[in-house]
Order: C-alpha cells, then structure tokens, then sequence
C-alpha cells in the first residue's frame, strides 16, 4: 500500500530525514519507534503533506500514486489520515459540522453525493459509543477547550468516521492516563482491517501493548537503524534506544 | 508557510462584487454642491413643514463651523463636499406600488428583495430606499393592523408630524459630530418606526438602502421609536454600484426605547468596497445611537460590516433607565484596500445596567481594522455591569488590526471586564482542516465563521446564513 524510497525531508535547513525506507502491506500495523527528534512526527507529518517539511529526495508510492505529487487534502481523500500529536483548535467550529465538512470533501472529490444529514448524525452517535465517548463532545467547538485525553479520543473518533486506508497515528499515547490509553488502543483496534494498513508512531513500548504490532521500526537520526517483530519493541524497553544507537554505529549523543 | 499565505490570498481577491450594476432610470437631480439653497431645495421637494426647514438649516450653518474628524484611524484624501449631488430620485412619482417603475421592481428582485408582497419573504417587511427617496414599503397595511407605523421619514413627517417632531435628534442632536450636522441638514429619505405600547412588531421591519446615481451622497435618516413594553427586530442592508469614484453615504440612526421596551437592530452593510488596487468604493460614515430612556429596557446592536472602502461607526446606547441593557454584536471585515474604524459607546446612567461588547474584526490584504469604543460608567449607575470581549484575526501578512478600548469608571460598585485576542489564521489550522480532506478555501470560511459565529447567533435566522455567504464571498482571494 505505501512504500517509502530514500525518503530524505528538512525543516528550514535542516535535515531531519536522511534517507527513510519503509514498506508497509494492508492489513499491517507497524509501529515506528525512536528517540526524541529522530524524525518520527516529521516522517508523518510529511506523509500527510505538511508543507514546512520540505521534500529533499527519495518517492513514496502510495496505492500505486506518486503521494509526493498530492495536495495535503486530496491525500486525506485518498484515505490518509494523521492522528495528530498536538490536535488544533477551531473556535466556534462544532467537532460534528467539521466532520461533516470533511466527509461531504471527500464524497465530492470521489464524485459522490452528500451524505444525509440524519444518517451522519446517526453514525456520528455510534461511534461515539462504539468508542465510549461523551456524546456532548460533538457539539462542543473542534478540540476547544478539551482535555489532552479528549483531543487524542476526538483523533481516533474521527478516524473511525472518515474510515481511512492508511491511518497514521502520531504519538496518539503521549500525555494519556491508562483509562484514555485503553480507549484509544481499542478504537484503533476496531480498525484493524485486512484492507487497511495502520502506521502507529510512538515514543514507549506501552502503547504496543494494547495495539500489537506486525512490524517495528527504530528510527534514529533521520533514519530506519533496525527493523523486525513485536519483540523488538520489548527488547527497547528493556536496552534503551543507546543500544539501537550503538548498534547502528552512531556516537552522537541522544537528543531529549 | 509562504505557499499558505499566498494562496490564502489568491481566495479572497477573487470574487467580484455581485451587487455592482447600475440601474438606467431617469432621476431628478439637484444641482450639484452644497449651499442653504440645497438644503431649501431638498426641504421644498419633501413637502416638509418650516420647522423642519429650520431644523435643517441650523444644522446646516453649524455643519459650516465643524471640520471632519481626525483622530480615526483612516487614511483618505481629502472629500469635496462641493462636488457632489445632494438629491437625486427617480423620476416617476408614485402613488402606489402597483404604479413602481417596472425597472425598480427588478433591480430589487435583482438584489434579492422582491418588492411585490406575495414574493417576499414571509414575516419580513421592506422599506426600500432607492439614492434619495423610498419607492416602496410593504407589508404596511398589515403592520397597521397592529398599530405599527412603518414607512418612509419623508412621509411620517407629513402624516405623524408630532412624533417626528418629538423624537428627531433627540438621541443623536444635529450638532453631535461633523457627520450627523451634515446628514441633519441634507437627509432625504429613511424609515420611521413607531411601535405603540405593549405591541410585539408581529413581522421583521427592515430596510434596504441602494446608492444609484453616480456622484450623489446617501443621506438617510432612521428613527425608531419603541413605546412601553413594545418590541421590535429591525434590519438594514446596503449595497451601491462598482464606480471609480468614491462615494459618501453619511446616515443617522436614532432609536428610543421606552420602559420594558425592546429594540434589535441588525445590519448587513455591503456597501461597495472598491477594486483590488483599492480605487473607488463608498466612505461610510454613519452616527447610530439608541437611548434606553425607560426602565429594563434594552436595545442590541448587531452588525456585519464587510462592504465600504471606509466605514467609520459606532452604534451606541445610552443606558439612562434602570436595569436597562444595551449589547452590540459586530463583525468588520476588511480586504484589499478597506479600512474600518468601527466600535460602540456604552455610557451607563441609570442604576443596575448592563452591557455586553462582542467585537470581531477581521483582517486581510491590505485592509486596516480597528476597533475602538467606549464604556463610560456614571456616578449614579450603581451595580452596572460591562463585559468587553474584542478578538481580531489576521489573513496574510500585509493587513492590520488595532484596537482602541476607553474604560471610563466613575462609580465604585460598578464591574468592567475587556478581553481582547489577535489571532493569525493558522498553518496549524489550515493543515488540519487539509489533512481531513477540506480545501483551502472551504477551510479558511470554516475557521472565520466559527470566529464570529457568536456574532452570527444575534442575527436573525433567515439573515444568518446571508451574512456566513457573505462573509465567505468577501473574503475569496483573502487567504494566501
């Protein structure tokens, strides 16, 4: 579904990806690890078409496309979606009008009609409670006021409704209590779909134990240093990225 | 960063303005300038009565002593008020609306204001104002029905003199401001509404106000007067030709509201804005002013202002009786080249009273916005109560947003709260709404709707969604 060649990207002038390679089938969860600033939040960010990221070199295919060649909002169409790290704010915005917003976008840009407005309502609510979520939250301004634990539920309720193909989860865990954790794992979880490929983005082993990955990856310095089973993720935990590092022959100090 | 204001840009300079054709009708003109002649000339065209005549001309001669105002924040050349007509009316005279020149009808339907009754919206009358005098008013028997008086100044002041004469410029006297001695001493036409005690106004009153003529000011005048325990919704819309030259539209708004009385003014002002390089455009320098004389009366001000190359305004209430309420709602948007100045006055006299400020301005291109009001708490206003709340949001990086607040407090028991926020339409927004499959354009109208949605929520419902259109027409090619 998507592979990533050589993909090099920087931020003003510096490089934060060097050289990224990346495969990932439907039906696959990989989860990409790593240390503060190894580029993980870059690598998605630019999947998704964040402009600052500057593209430097490499190609990512994606469904057989050149993703590279995508506007930001005609990938999502395409079936990408970033769960944001820092979800943003839209004041006086409602979470169900923006939605509504995002799911008539896509309809239009695959030539399909409108949705109903009873009938998103409809699957608006079961969702919610699929997720386990404050129904209150749909008429609340997107993200306004909500806490850390609401916004990264608010990601992953939109995500079951725009019903992606590859869904890219950017450290959905961070700032979670184990409750939230639980909700969150479980709504991705209920996404685990052989035609969907799922990219989750983490810091800590911990989130993998709730969402079992197929695949793991460790990136460091802009790029892939180890790759291989759900063990992986464990032997981290236990070693430390400075062993990856070490490993990978790289001397530099761990950026925090 | 760069891409996104640039293209933010690209939406908002991209739309024309819809309402920018000229009607061809043949109008009565005075000759063009100012003098005491004119003001004669136009009193005689109305038929008015000499204390009115009067009235004007001491308006006139004080006009003569004024000189405009400095301190706005507005840059403009200088205006010659010698260069411009004072009157002008299609020529037609009418005597009823079967008889309305076929040619008005469609420029109002044109606009969106069927004149015919059947076709008009339901639940709202029109005053339609047309340069310099009204051509039509409906609904006007029904509304009697109810003892409601809604119809052209020019006529209430030949068949409800004494109102008229009880109520003009006392709210808004002619020596108020450079602008309002001007509008008091050549006013042509405007609405006049009397609601009489204890009435509910059963239907929205609005007016609709369009400049024609080439070279000719609009001097309108409105007074609304509630009477006890009386309630009414009132709404004024404008729009004008696309010229070249800049044109003045100087009106005076007066409303009184009396005990228990309640009065909502809204206004949609879409005057012309000028083109891209900024060159024509109507200077619209208005005197709104509604005095809560009676106890728990309240009077709301909201108003969506997007059009006018210069829009200088400050609808206000005086908060005389007890327990009375005065609000003002606003949205000022400025493109291109626009600039506003724009705010309210909230000056608390009686015991207990209350006023809410929500202030919403919005920048982009070149447009200039400031805000700048006023909330004067007097000696005897024990436990009054202000909460300002002033949020300004920029699009792109050559626009500009100031805000002026006076906090004036002269009564120890009295609360006065200001908030204020400038925001810049965010990457980080934009890229949200993109990463769910929304364009820019539909995002950017996303994000500025929902920062003045609280504005919006004032306006009455069939208006809301005009002014959200508008909104989104006004800012096309703003975002970059």
């Amino acid at each position: 579904m998507l592979e990533i060649k050589e993909l090099k990207a920087r931020i003003g002038d510096k490089e934060i990806l060097k050289g990224i390679n990346l495969t990932i089938r439907a039906g696959e969860v990989h989860a990409l690890m790593g240390p503060n600033g190894s580029g993980k939040s870059t690598l998605a960010q630019a999947l998704a078409g964040r402009e600052e990221y500057e593209v430097t070199g490499g190609e990512v295919t994606y469904e057989g496309k050149n993703l590279l060649d995508l506007a930001p909002e005609d990938r999502a169409c395409e079936g990408i979606f970033l769960a944001f790290q820092y979800p943003v704010e839209i004041p006086g915005v409602s979470t169900l009008y923006f939605l509504k917003a995002a799911m008539n976008a896509m309809n239009k840009y695959h030539g399909r009609s409108a949705l109903d407005a009873m009938d998103f309502l409809a699957l608006a609510k079961k969702k919610m409670s699929d997720l386990n979520m404050d129904q209150s939250l749909l008429h609340r301004s997107v993200n306004e006021g909500f806490s850390g634990g609401e916004k990264k539920k608010n990601e992953i309720f939109q995500m079951a409704m725009l019903d992606p193909k590859l869904a890219i989860l950017d450290e959905t865990d961070s700032g979670l209590d184990i409750d939230a954790l639980r909700i969150v794992a479980d709504g991705v979880n209920r996404l685990r779909d052989p035609a969907r490929a799922i990219l989750v983005v983490t810091h800590y082993q911990r989130l993998l134990e709730y969402i079992v990955p197929d695949r793991v990856h460790v990136l460091s310095d802009g790029r892939i240093v180890k790759s291989g089973g759900k063990e992986l993720a464990l032997e981290l935990e236990k070693r430390g990225y400075s062993w990856v590092k070490e490993q990978a022959g790289d001397t530099s100090p761990a950026v925090s | 960063m760069k891409t996104s204001d640039d293209e933010l840009q690209s939406i908002v300079e991209k739309q024309e303005y819809k309402w920018g054709f000229v009607t061809d009708i043949e109008s009565d003109r005075a000759p063009k300038g100012l003098n005491e002649e004119i003001v004669r000339f136009i009193s005689a065209k109305k038929e008015e009565p000499e204390w009115l005549l009067e009235w004007r001309l001491k308006a006139y001669r004080h006009w003569l002593t004024l000189e405009e105002p400095k301190w706005p924040m507005l840059k403009y050349g200088p205006i010659d008020y010698q260069d411009a007509y004072y009157y002008a009316a299609p020529k037609e005279k009418l005597a009823s609306m079967d008889e309305v020149d076929p040619e008005l009808i469609e420029t109002f339907n044109k606009l969106g204001i069927p004149l015919e009754e059947q076709k008009a919206l339901a639940g709202v009358a029109v005053d339609a104002v047309f340069d310099s005098v009204s051509v039509a008013t409906t609904f006007r028997e029904k509304l009697h029905e109810d003892g409601v008086i809604f119809c052209p100044f020019s006529e209430a002041v030949k068949d409800h003199p004494d109102l008229v004469r009880k109520y003009l410029g006392s709210v808004v006297p002619y020596s108020d401001n450079f602008f309002a001695a001007l509008n008091s001493a050549v006013f042509t036409d405007g609405s006049f509404c009397f609601i009489p005690k204890g009435v509910r106004c059963p239907m929205e009153l609005s007016t609709y106000f369009r400049i024609n003529e080439a070279n000719t000011g609009q001097f309108e005048r409105t007074l609304i007067v509630a009477e006890e325990g009386s309630h009414v919704s009132y709404l004024e819309g404008c729009t004008a030709p696309m010229r070249d030259e800049n044109q003045l539209h100087a009106a005076v708004v007066e409303l009184v509201a009396l005990d228990d009385a309640e009065i909502k003014y809204s206004t949609i002002q879409n005057w012309y804005p000028g083109n891209k390089e900024g060159v024509g455009g109507i200077y619209n320098f208005v005197t709104k002013r509604g005095a809560c004389r009676g106890r728990n009366s309240k009077i709301s001000w909201t108003q969506v202002e997007t059009g006018s190359a210069i829009t200088w305004k400050y609808p206000s209430c005086i908060l005389q009786g007890d327990n009375s309420v005065g609000e003002f709602y606003s949205v000022a948007l400025t493109n291109n080249y626009q600039q506003a100045d724009t705010g309210t006055k909230m000056i608390h006299i009686g015991k207990n009273t209350k006023s809410t400020i929500v202030s919403k301005g919005i920048s982009a291109g070149r447009g200039q916005n400031s805000y700048r009001g006023l909330v004067q708490i007097m000696k005897g206003a024990t436990n009054s109560r202000n909460f300002s709340q002033c949020d300004s949001m920029l699009i792109g990086n050559d626009c500009g947003a100031h805000t002026f607040p006076y906090i004036d407090v002269r009564n120890p028991s009295s609360q006065v709260e200001h908030e204020a926020s400038t925001t810049k339409i965010g990457e980080d927004q934009i890229f949200y709404c993109h990463s769910r499959g929304i364009a820019l354009e539909d995002a950017v109208n996303m994000i500025v709707n929902g920062f003045c949605k609280e504005v919006f929520r004032e306006l009455p419902m069939e208006f809301a969604v005009e002014a959200q259109k508008l909104l989104a027409v006004s800012l096309e090619g703003s975002v970059g």
